[in-house]
């Protein structure tokens, strides 16, 4: 059993042991699944100690033939991207532990219930970017949902039943979509290697454009609701409006990434020709969803709604980056994946406490926080800052880089991006104005500041922030290969300086 | 190019100090400012260590670089952390560190009765900070870290006291309009990547020389575009006159002295460019000339004292770039007015701070009056400022100015005949105005009521007034004694010696011209302000109140971009839940409607399912009959 | 005779039943009128078993005996309980599926 097969299970096992403890024993509950979640930390940071940098191609890899009649195996293996998503998961789980430590005590189940969920779901997180069959894949894609629904819907706030209902059949409705395009690759496998779904192998087939133009629509809509670009992302603000914190985090942090991932790891891969048709249609709509979700973010008066929207114009940053095909673009968004993991993260936890403590999540019941609240403020502060890319936080790297390599093959595309960090700002200043500035609005006067817990566990997101910001090199050294090799794969090299030398 | 290794200590002690006095918190407060005085005083001292070993060195030795470590590295795309402190970083760095050190002097007793003074000084080292690395990045990309840093800095302390709505209004403008400056610097950034596949001032420039012009030209907009949010330039100037929200010594460092200049920097650093393309270079002159008279026009008909200044700082900046666009020779004149304005323009917002904190914070001129008497050296310092802005000789302005009214002149043909007419119309008003702010506030007859107790400010604030008041008298006669900052510049400018262009008049007739309309300018307002002054503002005629509405910018801005874009905001808004999520809902609905629709047969009875059953049954067995049929 | 007759009988047979099940309201009667069904289905298949010459018919009229025996004993258990419950076996009253 290699390492990545151990580091999906720990979680997995540890939803298993939950079951040990009574039920009743809430705090200890809490402190064994936080527990666990560190030991999945632990495994995952031998596994990234033991990642060889440089080699190319999957490592860890481990095949096992699952359903032999279909040429399906339980196939796993990361490269340098995966890794880095894994990272990011086995990173925020703990973190939202710690910062939502009471945030399952009011739910529909019993807190037990919301831990054994969680801890499944980072099991199935981890597998998701693990694995390189793509049925496989498409299995976890899936299951995936169940415990996002089950956390929204049973932990969640205010219209929660309904937003989780519409999370999970927009959900399904794109996976239908993903299995057609699955079965259709299946059979144009058979006729020509033999049954498999084994990435490696589809990626050799030979496709005439119009059936691959039709496979590519199927695994593309299905990663661009989940991601969510425009004009599939009605589902997010619902979801994130209603989720807890923690659930938050995870869905927009991680799980949407699978959206972002599947597009570099299958679409692209699987279907370079396709993508090459498909690519301006799909930067259109990635230009769109930057400027588009700014402006609703701007319009925004919920605080969840406001960082819903944020994210729609930032994955627009990340799918502009990805069609790109330049390295600094793919480069840019596979890191633009994590810092927005991370930045997302710090907003969704921090805005989670003021609106545990004020009982709204209107921006307009907040004000004057940074008087009341300073250590509170400056987290939210420093969150705003890295959802407007200020350098020195990491997500300006990444946004710099999508940009950059953008504008080398698609100036006119980079000028609108360059377009949306004005707005950026504004969304960001307008809040922070409303909430944190100005007289304290009447009833905040007595609300409590951050906690030691909780500044433990906005500590380590600030400081990853900052620290990727000016080092990003370690990772990027992990991305760099993914980003050529998806390139190669595609049929693109980087365009030339036009002048000079 | 030499190789040093201490260059870091001048951005990593303030940004520690910054860093240390955020994160300890309260227990910083009693010596928190000391620290942060102590700390500002010592990159001064590294400055000067750095400026004197740079004399010592010779040629092309002279600049020095530092390479920290790598910081993006993506296919060709490769930007590292290294620093380079060349002739004209060093101007800057003893400009930031020397005059910063001051105001943060001055600031540990202007900000003595504010509870929150240690946090004053965290963010004012963490601007030390940034300005220095805009200064010392060798890449445009690491100036951008730097860029944004002072524009945060910049936030921070104009919304210092955000509790006050309109305060914190005025830093979140001055944040937007930074960052419209931005979009330019960013995509000038990506130009020259993707033309010369390089970011580093060095590799930019070597690539210059074989681009085409229209990649240049470009650039050269988008720089230009940066620096006009910086440096409040026409069209993006708006944002300079709410930023006087923030504490007095804020407005003397930050938005007089060092960050509002970092456009003239970026552009000439950026010279190789501009060099190159003749239309960036008209762009420049055009937006230099424009804001100079802008920023004059407005200073005219502010009654708070801290506006006029900062209108004036927009004039003298628009002064600035215009050097800056008339090639090589005006880089060097645009820097020594950079350096001579640092200390006039900080000696006089040091000035107005001090009356201020001797008048319960009142800003209104027209409540001032013969404060000369009450405060003696506030009104000695800020009087030599205000002789140094105006130009009069010996005083700094007058060296400094009067090269960039002669090169106006010298640009050639009618471009320089309007360039020079728009600088010396420029000059009058700059008397004019300034001369109004100076008698309205020291000289006249007293118009504050009794509550009022206006008092010399303590030593600490006074002493570094005195000292900026000596750099505005003498600075400018030292930098331009033989020359001296023009040859120091040159290697980075590439300025030759001689003045080029075509003389149109000799420098003796410009300078007497010059003097001549400040004096016009001067008397104009000891006339219309000597005698009396009402306390109440006159309504004007139609120019004064348009000029006090800033020239209609806001009005302008407002309705060219905030009302489409509220309407933008609430037609997406409603869409997005009408339309889009209409649609889906849409869907949702129609099947829910079908369900119901068919739920009718389901009536609970056997037999009727049995019936059902048994039609369905014929049905089929009918269908598949004629279809074999 | 003819053979075909055995087939006529079987299709009268299921006619009946059938209608018996859609018609009638008392249980008992519309589970013996299916089970009239059934039987016609057994006469049916043992007919063509004869016809084709081979077993196969027989084979499966044997597993719908144990299919209908099976269900008699489930059937007769659903309609006792029911008329136990509600003091009926009108088939009109177990509409509860309705809501």
């Amino acid at each position: 059993m290699s390492l990545l097969t151990l580091l999906e299970l720990t979680p997995l096992l540890g939803a298993v042991l939950l079951y040990a403890v009574p039920r009743q024993n809430a705090k200890l509950i809490k402190q064994v699944a936080f527990g666990l979640s560190v030991v999945t930390l632990v495994v995952s940071g031998l596994m990234a100690y033991r990642f060889k940098t440089n080699a190319t191609g999957m490592q860890f890899v481990e095949s096992h033939s699952w359903i032999s009649n279909f040429g399906i195996r339980y196939a796993v293996g990361i490269d340098g991207m995966a890794l880095v998503l894994i990272l990011l998961t086995t990173i925020l789980t703990p973190i939202v532990f710690l910062a939502g430590w009471n945030e399952a005590d009011n739910g529909r189940w019993s807190v037990r219930t919301f831990y054994v969920l969680m801890l499944v779901l980072e099991s199935s997180m981890i597998a998701v970017f693990a694995a390189t069959d793509v049925f496989l894949f498409y299995v976890i894609f899936e299951a995936m949902l169940i415990p996002v629904y089950l956390l929204i819907g049973g932990y969640g706030r205010g219209e929660r039943s309904q937003a989780a209902m519409k999370f999970l059949l927009y959900s399904l409705f794109g996976g239908l979509l993903m299995l057609a395009s699955l079965i259709g690759i299946y059979i144009i496998s058979t006729n020509q290697i033999g049954g498999t779904f084994d990435l490696a192998k589809l990626a050799t087939l030979q496709i005439d454009s119009g059936t691959e133009n039709f496979l590519f629509l199927g695994f593309f809509i299905a990663f661009a609701i989940k991601a969510p670009l425009w004009p599939f992302h009605t589902w997010l603000p619902g979801a994130a409006k209603s989720a807890t914190p923690a659930t938050s985090v995870l869905l927009l942090g991680v799980l949407d990434k699978v959206g972002t991932y599947g597009m570099i790891r299958f679409c692209i891969t699987l279907f370079p020709h396709a993508t090459k048709t498909f690519t301006p249609l799909i930067i259109v709509l990635a230009i769109i969803s930057i400027l588009y979700g700014a402006f609703l973010a701007i319009g925004q008066r919920d605080i969840n709604g406001l960082i819903a929207f944020t994210s729609i114009s930032h994955f627009g940053f990340i799918v502009l980056g990805i069609f790109a095909m330049t390295s600094q673009g793919l480069s840019g968004a596979t890191l633009y994946m994590v810092n927005h993991g991370f930045s997302t993260a710090a907003l969704f936890i921090v805005a989670g406490w003021m609106v545990a403590r004020r009982n709204s999540s209107q921006i307009e019941d907040f004000g004057g926080l940074q008087r009341v609240t300073p250590v509170m403020a400056w987290c939210f502060f420093i969150a705003g800052m890295s959802a407007l890319a200020l350098p020195g936080i990491s997500s300006f790297v990444s946004e710099f880089l999508v940009l950059v390599g953008t504008f080398t093959r698609y100036p006119v595309a980079a000028i609108f991006g360059t377009t949306g960090i004005v707005l950026a700002a504004l969304y960001v200043l307008i809040t922070v104005q409303r909430s944190l500035h100005g007289p304290t609005t009447a009833g905040n006067e007595e609300l409590k500041d951050l906690n030691l817990r909780e500044k433990i566990a906005i500590a380590p997101v600030i400081a990853i922030l900052i620290l990727m910001g000016f080092f990003p090199k370690p990772i990027l050294n992990w991305i760099n290969p993914s980003s050529q090799q998806t390139m190669q794969a595609a049929g693109y090299s980087d365009p030339l300086p036009k002048a000079g030398k | 190019m030499t190789t040093r290794s201490d260059l870091v200590f001048l951005i990593a002690l303030p940004l520690f100090s910054s860093a240390l006095l955020l994160l300890l918190g309260k227990i910083a407060n009693k010596w928190g400012h000391l620290f942060a005085t102590v700390i500002s005083a010592s990159t001064f001292g590294i400055g000067l260590y750095e400026f004197f070993a740079m004399r010592s060195r010779s040629g092309d030795a002279r600049a020095a670089t530092q390479h920290l470590f790598e910081w993006i590295s993506v296919g060709t795309f490769k930007v590292d952390a290294s620093l380079l402190l060349d002739q004209l970083s060093i101007c800057f760095v003893l400009l930031i560190t020397g005059v910063g050190t001051l105001i943060h002097i001055y600031s540990i007793a202007y900000m003595s009765h504010d509870l929150d003074r240690r946090r004053f000084f965290a963010y004012l080292n963490l601007f030390v900070a940034a300005m220095l690395l805009l200064v010392l990045g060798d890449s445009y990309l690491n100036l951008y870290v730097g860029w944004e840093g002072v524009g945060l800095a910049s936030y921070l302390l104009i919304g210092f006291w955000n509790q006050k709505p309109a305060y914190a209004v005025a830093a979140k403008k001055a944040f937007v309009a930074n960052r419209v400056g931005d979009v330019g610097l960013s995509l000038a950034i990506m130009i020259a990547f993707t033309q010369f596949g390089s970011v580093t001032f060095a590799g930019v420039k070597s690539g210059a020389a074989s681009a085409s012009p229209a990649a240049l030209t470009a650039i050269g907009a988008m720089l230009l575009l940066a620096a006009a949010g910086k440096s409040a330039q026409f069209p993006l100037q708006s944002w300079l006159g709410d930023a006087m929200a923030g504490p007095t010594p804020v407005s003397a460092l930050i938005h007089a002295a060092t960050m509002v200049t970092a456009g003239v920097y970026l552009i000439t650093r950026s010279n190789f460019i501009f060099d190159a393309s003749a239309t960036a270079r008209l762009l420049v002159v055009i937006v230099g000339a424009i804001t100079l008279l802008f920023g004059a026009i407005v200073g005219t008909a502010k009654d708070d004292i801290k506006k006029a200044l900062a209108a004036s700082t927009m004039s003298q900046i628009g002064y600035m770039i215009l050097a800056t666009g008339l090639g090589p020779v005006g880089y060097a004149f645009a820097i020594m007015h950079l350096l001579t304005h640092g200390f006039f323009k900080a000696s006089m917002f040091l000035g107005a701070g001090s009356v201020m904190h001797g008048m319960n914070d009142e800003v209104n001129m027209r409540r001032y009056g013969a404060l000369g008497r009450v405060m003696p050296i506030t009104a000695i310092t800020f009087g030599l400022g205000y002789l140094a802005i105006i130009g009069v000789p010996p005083f700094a302005g007058f060296y400094s100015k009067d090269k960039i009214i002669e090169t106006a002149f010298n640009a050639g043909g009618s471009k320089g005949i309007l360039l020079g007419g728009a600088a010396l119309l420029g000059a009058a008003i700059t008397a004019f105005y300034m001369t109004r702010v100076f008698v309205l506030t020291f000289m006249g007859s007293k118009r504050w009521d009794d509550q009022a107790h206006p008092h010399e400010s303590p030593s600490l604030m006074w002493i570094p007034m005195v000292l900026l008041s000596v750099g505005s008298v003498a600075s400018g006669f030292l930098l331009s004694k033989g020359s001296a900052l023009v040859h120091w510049l040159a290697p980075v400018v590439n300025a030759s010696d001689s003045e080029g262009g075509v003389e149109l008049m000799k420098p003796i007739v410009v300078s007497a011209l010059a003097l001549g309309v400040v004096v016009l300018g001067v008397m104009t307002a000891i006339i219309k302000y000597g005698r009396s002054v009402p306390v109440e503002a006159p309504e004007g005629s139609l120019l004064t109140r348009f000029a006090r509405r800033d020239l209609g910018q806001d009005d302008l801005n407002h309705r060219l971009l905030v009302l489409p874009g509220q309407a933008i905001t609430r037609t997406l808004v409603s869409t997005d839940y009408g339309f889009i999520d209409g649609i889906v809902r849409a869907v949702g609905w129609t099947l829910g409607y079908i369900s119901t629709s068919l739920k009718k047969i389901q009536n609970g009875y056997v037999r009727s399912y049995a019936l059902l059953m048994t039609l369905g049954a014929i049905a089929l067995l009918a269908t598949i009959w004629l279809v074999t049929l | 005779m003819d053979i075909s007759n055995y087939i006529y009988l079987s299709a009268i047979l299921f006619t009946i039943g059938a209608i018996g099940v859609i018609v009638r309201r008392n249980a008992i009667v519309v589970f013996m009128c299916v089970e009239l069904m059934l039987n016609a289905a057994n006469l049916a298949f043992v007919t063509f078993a004869r016809i084709n010459g081979n077993i196969d018919g027989q084979i499966a009229s044997f597993f719908t005996m144990v299919v209908a025996a099976c269900e008699v004993v489930v059937g007769l258990a659903i309609i006792v309980t029911m008329y136990r419950s509600r003091r009926s076996a009108s088939v009109d009253d177990a509409s509860l599926l309705k809501r």
